[in-house]
Order: structure tokens, then C-alpha cells, then sequence
């Protein structure tokens, strides 16, 4: 860890910071502090940039045309599916990165493909009780139609999969379904270690990579998962794509996803005949733009290097858990593990009794943002026994002011509920 | 900007403290309905009886944040011992106070609110409500109306199935 440290001294926030407009703005008065990136993070200009430039100079459907705008808007199309294939590590980029509308999308295409190709009425899957709803209900969703069963890693106290039991959970199951990290307890899961007893056993390993593959450090071929997705509007891209990452030998014989242009090599009266990967699974025009987008973001993240966020957030998060302990001690709970290593930049709280909403709604006045609610997690909201959380999270672009404006902003929440 | 004193109304955070007619009646004979507000996951049952076209008794069950809890104690205060035709009256006549903003909102300015408490005035006989006039500005906080107006769904699903039960029961009998 000692090497992650000097990093993150290198890491210069307070430039970087000037990159994204939006941190320049200010609510209620306030100069905003952003504290809500674990939802969706905010785009430097360079992103912002690359997308402008595109839409003033290049565009035109890509795929179709022969004339040279047509033939520049394909190439940079694919180049940016090449740019984040390589930043996950994919092995072969230009066929194992799908573009999707987002995680929830990709897992969706997961679950309608190899999902209805593979499981059967009978069949079991494997899911963990900290995974958002996007890798949950789509899994319902086909287990109702196919009759599948479902069964459930719990956790412990602290957050973490309690995996003393895996191998009799994993044993007859087809698929498992995983995050890398929480949403809500920011725990990063062993997934290697759950892939390999998930291999043995003849399983397939779906991750959630929403939350992770912003902030860390991403290698697909040393991972362990056969699938992973993830969404561009929480890795300082746009909204409106996301990707779906799965090995070649799994996705080459799935049927597709969605039917229409784009997908087939040909159609007759009598059928159709499916494209080759990727593009089988991207019926219609893609979001061209955003693709564009992403891939200027994963530039930029490249650029400042993973192993570097990944160190200035622990050290961030490091500092925000001593903050509000001890200025808050008892009044506040701190969801999750307590070591920092063990987790990403999402800190999910209560304070005192005070509702989530209520916090967040007195934090709004300080221009302090943070989600509150279920966080599209009410299986872990009831394992926590709670209705809803407050929860902060933190980006590259967040630093230690930012934790204390949070704690100020807090400690007034505290002083109006009385 | 709407200003925290006008969510935060003194009598909201009373209620919120001091929530009225907090529980559930036994059910049966009480009618029993659950919502849910899928945006923060808050819980709210109410339970009632109603007898002779009146709301005998409410109690008021579930957690949430203070302005879904006291639009609910509020709520149990104002319609307890009220006959149902009253009752379903003030559940309008509260939500349309709830929605008249929703639909100008975002972009007002001092013209635009100046037209909408005109409109309000004509709309609505926000004396009528007495003590609930005081989740008035709510309505400023767009985000939070589905907190305040989760009970006063769940009564009125109460009401309505109350109503279907009475109606199935004397059909039989």
C-alpha cells in the first residue's frame, strides 16, 4: 500500500477540479459540493469537448454510409470501443465490448441471451444480498418465466459476503450473479476467489461493474467474471451507454438481443441470418455521441491513472470515516466495512434517528449533495433493517474541503431537528 | 429560493415528534392498507374502521421521513370521526394543494407564483383545512409531494376497498 500512497500525492485534485464546469456552479447560495458520484459523476470539459467536436464535424450514422464523414464517424465509433476494451483489459476489444444503454441494460442482455439459452425450469442461480436491483430482477424476471430458483450469499455485520459456505451454495448452480463493489456499503467483493469456486462448479459468473470499474483499477482477464457490465455516466462519461464485457467463446454462439438494422447480415421474407460479434447485440443506431463520449472519458481516466484515484479515494474515505466519527461518535453509522482498503468511496450513513430525506433535504441548503433513499438495494435495505440511507460518495475530483463542508452541513442538520 | 421554514412548519415537526394516533387497529374488523413510496422506501399502514359512513377510528403504522409522517398524523387528526363523503372531500381538496404547483414547476418567479396563488385561491379552499394548510409548502419542494401525500393515497385505497367490502357484504346478505 505504501506505493499507493506516494501516488496518491501526485494525485493534483485542485487542478483537476477546474476540468469539470459543474464544480464551479453553486446551489442555495452555496459553492456545490458533489458528494453523489456513486449515482452519477460529473464530465471534465475534455469529455464534454470530444463530444462538441464530434457532433460539429463528424456526424453521420455509422455502419451505413460510404462518404468520408460517414466512414470518420464509424471509425471513431469503433476506436472508442477498442479505447475501452483495452482500459477493462479485454482480450479481444473489437468483438467482446458491446455497447448497451447501461449496466442495467448489459445484465438485461445477459440475462435474455445467455440466460434463455442456458437455463432451464429446475436450474438454480446464485445471487448476493448487496446487489442492486439491476442484478437482481432481471434474474427474477426469467426465474418466474423458466422456473429457476434463486438462492442468496448473505452477508455479515460489517458487510462483507459471508463465503464460508459457497461451495454447498454454488453446487447445481448455473449462474452467478455478483458486484464487484456495493452501492451502498461500497464493499469490493472477492470476485476471483468466488469465480474460481463458481468455475469448478460449472457456473458462469456475472458482475456488476457499475460501481467499480469507475474508480478502479480494471483487468478482465485476471478478474474471473465471464461477464461484466457497466455504465458511462458513473465514470465522468454521458448518460445514455453503457457496456457489457463478455468472453468471446461465451458470446459468439448466443442469439441476439434486440431484432432490427444493424444486428443482421440478411434479411429474407423467410428469416433473418444474425451479425457477426458485436454488433449483433446492438440493434438500431447506436448512441454514437456518447460513444464518443466514453471514450474520451476513459482517456482521461488513463491519463490520470487508476492505481492514483484508487489511492487518493482510500485515502479520502479514510479521512472522511475519522471525520465523522469523531465529530459525530455515536450519532452516526457508518454502513460497510470499516477498513478502507476494503472498500470504494461510498459512504452510506444514518444519523441519529433523523430520516435520509430529511437530512439530505437540510444538506441541499448547505449545497451539499447526497442520495438518500434504498439505493435500488431493498433486499440489503431490509438485511440492514432500515428503509433508506444517506449516502456520500466520493470521485477523483472530490477532496478533504469537501468532507468538511459535509460534517458542518451535518452537525446544522443535527442542531434544526433539535 | 423556497426557504427550509417552508417545509419545516412548526406544527409539521410537532406532528413529526409527536406523531397522533400512532398504531395499528386490530384487523379485522379494521381496515388494513399498506403504501409504499418506491422512490426512499418508506412504509405507511393505515388501519380504519369505518362505521354508519363514518371513519370511526385510524391509526397510523410504518416509518418515514417527518414530512410523510406528520402529513400522515396530521391526516389521522383531521378525518377521525369524519364522515367518509367529508373524508373524501378533504383527501381532494388536499391534493389538489399538493399538485397545483407540480405542473408550473420548475422556472417561477414572483409573477408566475403570484398567478398560482390566484389560481389556488379559486381552486381551493385551503381554509378549509385548518391545521394541514401548513403542508402548504411543500408543494415548493417538488421531490418530497409524494411524501406528503403517500397516507392520503393509502386512505383513500382504504376508503375505496372499505366501500367494496360493505357493498360486496349487503349483496350477500
Amino acid at each position: 500500500m505504501a506505493g499507493l500512497i506516494d501516488v496518491a500525492q501526485g494525485l493534483d485534485v485542485e487542478t483537476l477540479r477546474k476540468d469539470f464546469p459543474l464544480l464551479a456552479q453553486e446551489v442555495n447560495g452555496h459553492p456545490i459540493t458533489y458528494l453523489d458520484s456513486a449515482a452519477s459523476s460529473q464530465r471534465p470539459r475534455q469529455v464534454l469537448d470530444a463530444m462538441r467536436e464530434y457532433d460539429e464535424t463528424t456526424h453521420a450514422n455509422v455502419h451505413r454510409g460510404v462518404y468520408g464523414i460517414a466512414e470518420e464517424a464509424t471509425h471513431r465509433f469503433e476506436a472508442a470501443r477498442v479505447a475501452v476494451g483495452r482500459f477493462i483489459g479485454a482480450p479481444n476489444p473489437s468483438r467482446e465490448i458491446l455497447f448497451s444503454k447501461n449496466a442495467t441494460e448489459g445484465l438485461n442482455l445477459v440475462a435474455n441471451t445467455w440466460g434463455r439459452t442456458h437455463l432451464h425450469p429446475g436450474d438454480s442461480i446464485l445471487l448476493t444480498e448487496m446487489e442492486h436491483h439491476a442484478n437482481i430482477v432481471p434474474w427474477q424476471m426469467l426465474a418466474e418465466e423458466r422456473e429457476l430458483s434463486i438462492r442468496w450469499i448473505p452477508i455479515d455485520d460489517d458487510g462483507a459476503l459471508i463465503l464460508d459456505d459457497l461451495e454447498r451454495l454454488v453446487d447445481g448452480v448455473k449462474l452467478v450473479g455478483i458486484t464487484c463493489m456495493s452501492n451502498v456499503l461500497g464493499t469490493l467483493n472477492p470476485i476471483g476467489d468466488i469465480a474460481r469456486v463458481a468455475h469448478a462448479a460449472g457456473a458462469v459468473v456475472v458482475a456488476d461493474g457499475a460501481q467499480s470499474v469507475p474508480h478502479l483499477p480494471t483487468d478482465v482477464s485476471t478478474l474471473g467474471c465471464d461477464f461484466l457490465a457497466f455504465s458511462a455516466h458513473k465514470m465522468l462519461g454521458p448518460t445514455g451507454i453503457g457496456v457489457l464485457w463478455g468472453r468471446d467463446e461465451l458470446l459468439t454462439p448466443l442469439p441476439p438481443f434486440l431484432g432490427g438494422g444493424e444486428m443482421i447480415l440478411d434479411v429474407r421474407k423467410e428469416g433473418f441470418t444474425p451479425n457477426d460479434l458485436p454488433w449483433r447485440f446492438e440493434a438500431g443506431t447506436p448512441p454514437i455521441t456518447e460513444a464518443i463520449g466514453l471514450g474520451a472519458a476513459v482517456e482521461y481516466l488513463q491519463a490520470i491513472g487508476m492505481e492514483s484515484i484508487r489511492a487518493h479515494e482510500i485515502a479520502l474515505t479514510t479521512y472522511a470515516m475519522n471525520t465523522l466519527a469523531e465529530r459525530f461518535g455515536d450519532d452516526i453509522r457508518i454502513f460497510g466495512p470499516k477498513d478502507p482498503i476494503q472498500r470504494g468511496g461510498v459512504l452510506s450513513f444514518a444519523y441519529r434517528d433523523i430520516h435520509p430525506h430529511d437530512v439530505s433535504q437540510i444538506l441541499d441548503q448547505y449545497g451539499v449533495c447526497v442520495r438518500a433513499g434504498h439505493h435500488c438495494a431493498k433486499p440489503l435495505m431490509r438485511r440492514l433493517g432500515v428503509n433508506a440511507t444517506a449516502r456520500a460518495s466520493f470521485a477523483l475530483y472530490n477532496n478533504e474541503s469537501d468532507v468538511d463542508t459535509l460534517a458542518n452541513a451535518l452537525a446544522e442538520t443535527g442542531a434544526f431537528f433539535g | 429560493m423556497a426557504g427550509l421554514e417552508d417545509l419545516y412548519r412548526e406544527i409539521i415537526l410537532d406532528h413529526y415528534r409527536s406523531p397522533r394516533n400512532r398504531g395499528e387497529l386490530p384487523s379485522p374488523p379494521a381496515q388494513r392498507v399498506e403504501g409504499f413510496n418506491p422512490l426512499c422506501g418508506d412504509e405507511i399502514v393505515v388501519t380504519l374502521e369505518v362505521n354508519d359512513e363514518t371513519v370511526s377510528d385510524i391509526k397510523i403504522g410504518g416509518t418515514g421521513c417527518s414530512i410523510s409522517q406528520s402529513s400522515a398524523s396530521l391526516m389521522s387528526a383531521a378525518v377521525k370521526g369524519k364522515p367518509v363523503t367529508e373524508v373524501r372531500d378533504l383527501i381532494r381538496t388536499f391534493k389538489g394543494m399538493m399538485s397545483i404547483h407540480e405542473s408550473t414547476l420548475p422556472g417561477k418567479d414572483s409573477q408566475d407564483e403570484a398567478d398560482i396563488e390566484a389560481r389556488e385561491a379559486q381552486l381551493l379552499d385551503v381554509d378549509s383545512l385548518g391545521e394541514l394548510a401548513a403542508l402548504q409548502g411543500v408543494v415548493k419542494f417538488p421531490v418530497r409531494i409524494k411524501c406528503a401525500t403517500l397516507s392520503w393515497n393509502t386512505l383513500a385505497q382504504g376508503l375505496d376497498e372499505a366501500e367494496a367490502e360493505s357493498e360486496a357484504g349487503s349483496a350477500g346478505a
